[in-house]
């Protein structure tokens, strides 16, 4: 049995609007919990790097479809743009936990930009995914021709910023954030070799 | 350990009315039952103590894991009976002290103190324990030494989270000496009028308030009195952003975030952050510790 057809053909029956609502449901969840005590005595906290850390994951995953697709033969990118936008949604999210929860000071979120290079190099990450985000619809594929692929190439730079990101703000050097940093140059030495080789086989 | 001749202001500890009224005096390892101090005249401090909920369920006890709730999850898997400390170094009587031995004598005091996290989050905790200087004093501090060194167990079977080489185990931490006989300093050996939990640093562990919360070290096992400036857990792993003294300090912040606020624990998810005072609040009564010092410099 080929499993990688099979994964691909299961995948096909599943609408992609499904995604959009089981990637959302954590959110609603998750602040849920946070309002009722379900995360803790600290929710303002346990909320933010919640969502910080799925938006990560996402952002992995969507860096993971293209490879998987031409590697493994696993094709699931109809659900690409879902997975990009629903990373959108979190980093999104995680950012205003932070400024409206968290800080809810301008002189503190302005200080904190300026003073705290984790939090700039989040906010690097946060203003690549804008474009993407915004341009993440038929219409705009269409209208910028060639030009949304060099667009979406942000994607190489704003993922690896959000891991940069998690690894400076650990207290010493913990495993998982190296661990996620480690996944994605891995993914995006494989999208290097893989522009590589199309560039030999034309 | 006379009352009387202390210069403190306990407005923010406990005030001394109410201290010597709800005070017992207990022997052993504060294993007793304290239940009829814990939850009285509390408001009167004008320091609401978190929920015993909160302050054993988020910790950091890098031993058990670094997420908040590691301690609270695996904290159990630690034996904390039998249980010895060695005290050597400069000392009239060093050796090895079971826990009784240790506790022995010494009056258990219920301390309601402000707990900051270097990570700028906070709680209030009333503490039962002893000041540390009673335990100096009866084994005798010899001139030469100048500090007090700190360990805490190391036992890797036991502490799954010392699988991760985060930190050069055992955890260590120390004090000044002038800073390990000042009487807020105390070795606390439970809390609520409970025994110690064991995420909390059963069964005996360091409570320096005015100092960021990595300073009070857990789970002690070893004191050592020395002439020069320990080594330090969290100072040899980033000695820019922790320094020896970690004195809680709203002016100087840590290299990546701010230390001129911090929120409460337990305020739900709509708490706002609160301004950090100096010294945890303790100013007027450790200010003195440090008259000279460039606080900046020496963070
Ligand atoms: C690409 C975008 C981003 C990603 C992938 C990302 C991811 C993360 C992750 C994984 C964490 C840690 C979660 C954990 O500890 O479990 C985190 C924490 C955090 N992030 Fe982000 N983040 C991004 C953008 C931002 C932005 C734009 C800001 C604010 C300007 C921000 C502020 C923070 C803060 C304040 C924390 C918590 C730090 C603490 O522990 O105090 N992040 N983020």
């Amino acid at each position: 049995m080929d499993l990688a057809a099979e994964v691909t053909r299961r995948a096909r029956r599943v609408p992609v609007w499904v995604i959009y609502v089981l990637g959302l449901a954590p959110m609603g969840w998750l602040f849920w919990l946070g309002l009722t005590g379900g995360l803790g005595p600290e929710p303002i906290k346990a909320l933010e790097h919640r969502y910080g850390l799925i938006a990560l994951q996402l952002l992995v995953a969507g860096l993971a479809i293209t490879p998987l697709c031409r590697i493994a033969r696993v094709n699931l990118m109809r659900f690409r743009r879902a997975v990009g936008l629903l990373a959108f949604a979190y980093v999104t999210a995680h950012l205003l936990v932070w400024l409206l929860l968290d800080l809810r000071s301008l002189s503190l979120i302005w200080q904190d930009l300026v003073k705290r290079p984790y939090v700039t190099i989040g906010m690097a990450g946060f203003a690549c995914l804008v474009p993407l985000a915004l341009t993440s619809n038929d219409r705009s594929v269409r209208a910028l021709g060639p030009r949304w692929r060099r667009l979406h190439r942000l994607t190489y730079v704003a993922v690896p910023l959000g891991a940069v990101h998690f690894v400076m703000l650990v207290k010493g050097w913990q495993w998982e954030p190296l661990a996620y940093l480690a996944a994605i140059l891995g993914l995006l030495a494989l999208r290097l070799r893989l522009v590589r080789s199309a560039f030999q086989q034309a | 350990m006379a009352k009387k001749t202390r210069n403190l202001t306990w407005a923010d500890v406990t005030p001394e009315t109410h201290f010597l009224n709800r005070r017992q005096i207990l022997a052993g390892a504060g294993a007793v039952s304290l239940g009829a101090i814990a939850g009285r005249g509390r408001a009167t401090e004008g320091l609401e103590p978190n929920s015993f909920e909160d302050i054993t369920s988020y910790n950091n006890f890098y031993e058990f894991g670094t997420g908040k709730e590691d301690p609270a999850r695996y904290a159990h898997e630690m034996t904390t009976a039998p249980w010895s400390v060695t005290i050597d170094g400069m000392v009239d009587k060093p050796g090895s002290y079971d826990l009784a031995a240790l506790t022995d004598g010494m009056t258990i005091e219920e301390r309601i103190y402000r707990f900051r996290c270097v990570e700028a989050w906070s709680m209030v905790i009333p503490w039962n324990g002893f000041e540390l200087r009673g335990l100096l004093d009866r084994v005798g501090v010899q001139p030469g030494a100048k500090y007090v060194a700190f360990e805490t167990l190391y036992r890797p079977d036991e502490m799954r989270g010392t699988r991760s080489r985060i930190i050069d185990w055992p955890y260590r931490e120390g004090l000044r000496l002038d800073e390990a006989m000042h009487p807020l300093t105390i070795l606390a050996t439970g809390l609520y009028g409970k025994p110690m939990p064991n995420q909390n640093g059963a069964p005996i562990r360091l409570v320096v308030p005015w100092k960021y919360g990595f300073k009070s070290i857990k789970s002690i096992v070893r004191i050592s009195l020395v002439a020069e400036q320990p080594e330090t857990s969290w100072n040899m792993i980033a000695p820019n952003e922790y320094g020896f003294y970690s004195n809680v300090n709203p002016a100087v912040d840590h290299p990546r975030w701010s230390q001129a606020t911090e929120r409460r624990v337990g305020g739900g998810l709509f708490a706002a952050r609160q301004d950090t005072l100096m010294f945890n609040g303790y100013e007027d009564e450790v200010a003195g510790l440090y008259e000279g010092m460039d606080l900046k410099r020496f963070y």
